[in-house]
């Protein structure tokens, strides 16, 4: 199997709390991998390492892309490999214009770091009326993003994630605070990154948006790794099923690992 | 991805047209705001003592002075952007003086002890920036800490003693810095405009200013989509420690004398201006524009106060000297600051 993204046994301690306890994840190629589990199971942080933002413990298990290992990744090492990330909390500053926003960490520079300012003004013009789909004349490139709605806000994430070619495309509880038909344009979305060829990690509480678009489904509880299933082997009865089995005794009782 | 953008276009609200103008006014509102305030003071100057403003010396003074505080504004508020606050800048202009005349007296060279004073704001502007980033002191504190620190310093090295720098009065380099241009203007006014423009490129038109911003405005946005925080923080903070040490040596140069008191007076004039400028003391928000306007108008309250001398209300004669200077500058501060707070946040609607 052709994996983009391939993590073997890592562990992350946070002072005394292990956040993650030998946990063995990988994304192939072209699949939308969703990553199911309580508050607290590990999810967010394990996306963390994906990103770079965190780092796994010495010893804590190692990480491939593409198949090369990855030591010692940063945040910024891992957009200029392709991972992208739309966090749980959006990661926009409020106060600063879309265009700053959109190219937030990843400015467009020319010699010795001086910025080009109109072009990051024009590629945002584009990516507005191409991909986010702000029509009005009263949205521009200059236009403070605290002034947006949720949805619109939510766009500028992903937007901004999609816009720097990632590869693996990563959404963090990207329904929260989204109404009925942002929702709903949202998994679409996520089709739509499969359809392109990329890969795509879909966390969510919620187990009805999971499962309408991920091809696989991994549970994690408590830091460790209790089920994975493919979508197409299960029903969403049984894997609500599991979830609540998962959630109350720590345990799948055996059935449907692997 | 194309039919979520049709129906994403679909579902978009069409809010209303907006005019050429009104876009100006939007987008510049905080410039225009503070702009407005410092023709409204001047205004004021001018009814209250025409003599003393519609004549030239009193700007030949502004120009010989407000740029001491104004090189030291325009970095101090790239680090008020970013959030942070520097109270011992000047304390370092003290430390800048001392690597001066230090060097000055060792090698007799007026260029190395310039160098050497800058160098030594660089330094102690870094060191505020390791304590805050490696120690994780908040920079309000931790520069209130470093203040006394460098003040002390700068009095026990000097053993609180001043230096003249008289016998340099002729240098090719005091001329530059402070001497007369053309007979007429003072040369720190065009030193001042050189800082403005290399913080408006820096802070506008490179990467470093741009994570300026960010890291103002969400720090945790930033460092989530790869800014390195701590380095940003490091090089503001070096910076400003370089432009205190900067007007300092302009302050001394043009009085022909270091005095360890140096930097005394400095704090609140220097800070007033970044918040009169609009600077937002949350951080994310402020312009170079606005700093020097909030300097000008630091500048012309203070002048325009001893110069006015006594107004006339009703019938009632208040002289503006002495105990009541303190009070009609505080005023003056609360009141320009809310104005621009006012249009500011009017024209930007």
């Amino acid at each position: 199997m052709d994996y983009i993204l391939e993590m073997r046994n890592i562990t992350k301690t946070f002072g005394e709390v292990q956040a993650l306890r030998q946990v063995d994840f990988a994304v192939a190629r072209g699949e939308v991998v969703g990553l199911l589990g309580d508050n607290g199971a590990g999810k967010s942080t394990l996306i963390k390492i994906v990103t770079g933002y965190h780092h796994p413990d010495s010893d804590g298990g190692e990480i491939y892309f593409k198949g090369q290992k990855i030591e010692g990744l940063s945040v910024s090492e891992a957009r200029k490999l392709g991972i992208e990330t739309v966090y749980q909390e959006r990661a926009l500053a409020d106060l600063q214009t879309l265009w700053r926003n959109i190219f937030m960490g990843r400015e467009l520079t020319t010699t010795l770091g001086f910025i080009n300012v109109k072009r990051m003004k024009e590629e945002t013009e584009k990516l507005m009326v191409g991909s986010m789909g702000f029509t009005s004349s009263a949205v521009v490139p200059d236009s403070v993003v605290r002034t947006f709605s949720g949805g619109e806000k939510q766009g500028v994430a992903i937007v901004r994630a999609l816009h720097f070619d990632a590869e693996l495309i990563i959404l963090d509880e990207p329904t929260m605070g989204l109404s009925l038909s942002e929702t709903k344009k949202l998994l679409e979305f996520v089709g739509g990154i499969k359809e392109a060829g990329k890969s795509c990690i879909f966390i969510d509480h919620n187990v009805f948006h999971v499962y309408s678009v991920a091809d696989r489904v991994v549970v994690l509880d408590r830091g460790a790794v209790a089920g994975e299933f493919m979508t197409r082997d299960i029903t969403l009865e049984q894997l609500m099923d599991k979830m609540y089995r998962v959630a109350q005794t720590g345990h799948l009782n055996g059935s449907g690992s692997d | 991805m194309t039919t979520i953008e049709n129906q994403a276009k679909a579902a978009s609200p069409k809010p209303s047209w907006r005019s050429g103008a009104s876009k100006l006014a939007h987008t510049f509102g905080l410039q225009i705001g503070i702009f407005c305030v410092l023709l409204v003071i001047w205004g004021l100057f001018v009814i209250g003592a025409p003599r003393t403003f519609l004549s030239s010396n009193i700007y030949a003074a502004y120009m010989s002075t407000i740029p001491f505080f104004a090189v030291i504004a325009l970095p101090l508020t790239m680090v008020v952007i970013a959030g942070e606050m520097d109270l011992s800048f000047p304390s370092i202009m003290g430390v800048g003086m001392v690597a001066f005349t230090n060097v000055l007296t060792l090698t007799n060279s007026m260029a190395l002890a310039f160098i050497a004073s800058l160098i030594a704001g660089f330094l102690v502007g870094l060191i505020n920036g390791v304590i805050v980033v490696r120690l994780g002191i908040p920079s309000l504190v931790a520069t209130l800490g470093t203040q006394f620190f460098w003040r002390g310093f700068v009095l026990v090295v000097t053993d609180a003693g001043g230096f003249s720098l008289v016998p340099v009065k002729e240098t090719v380099l005091r001329q530059a810095l402070v001497g007369r241009v053309g007979g007429y203007m003072p040369a720190q006014t065009i030193w001042a405009v050189v800082v403005a423009i290399l913080v408006w490129v820096f802070l506008n038109r490179h990467k470093f200013g741009a994570h300026v911003y960010l890291v103002g405005d969400n720090v945790e946005s930033a460092r989530l989509m790869g800014v390195n925080v701590d380095r940003t923080r490091m090089i503001n903070f070096a910076i400003l420690g370089t432009a205190a040490a900067f007007g300092g040596v302009l302050s001394s140069l043009q009085q022909s004398y270091f005095w360890v008191s140096l930097g005394d007076g400095y704090l609140l004039k220097t800070m007033a201006s970044v918040f009169l400028g609009g600077t937002s003391v949350f951080g994310g928000v402020g312009t170079v524009f606005g700093t020097l306007i909030g300097c000008l108008i630091i500048g012309t309250i203070e002048a325009g106060i001893v110069a006015i001398g006594k107004i006339e209300i009703f019938g009632l004669v208040i002289k503006l000297s002495g105990f009541w200077t303190q009070l009609i500058y505080g005023l003056i501060i609360v009141i320009s600051v809310s104005l621009q707070n006012l249009l500011s946040r009017r024209l930007s609607r």
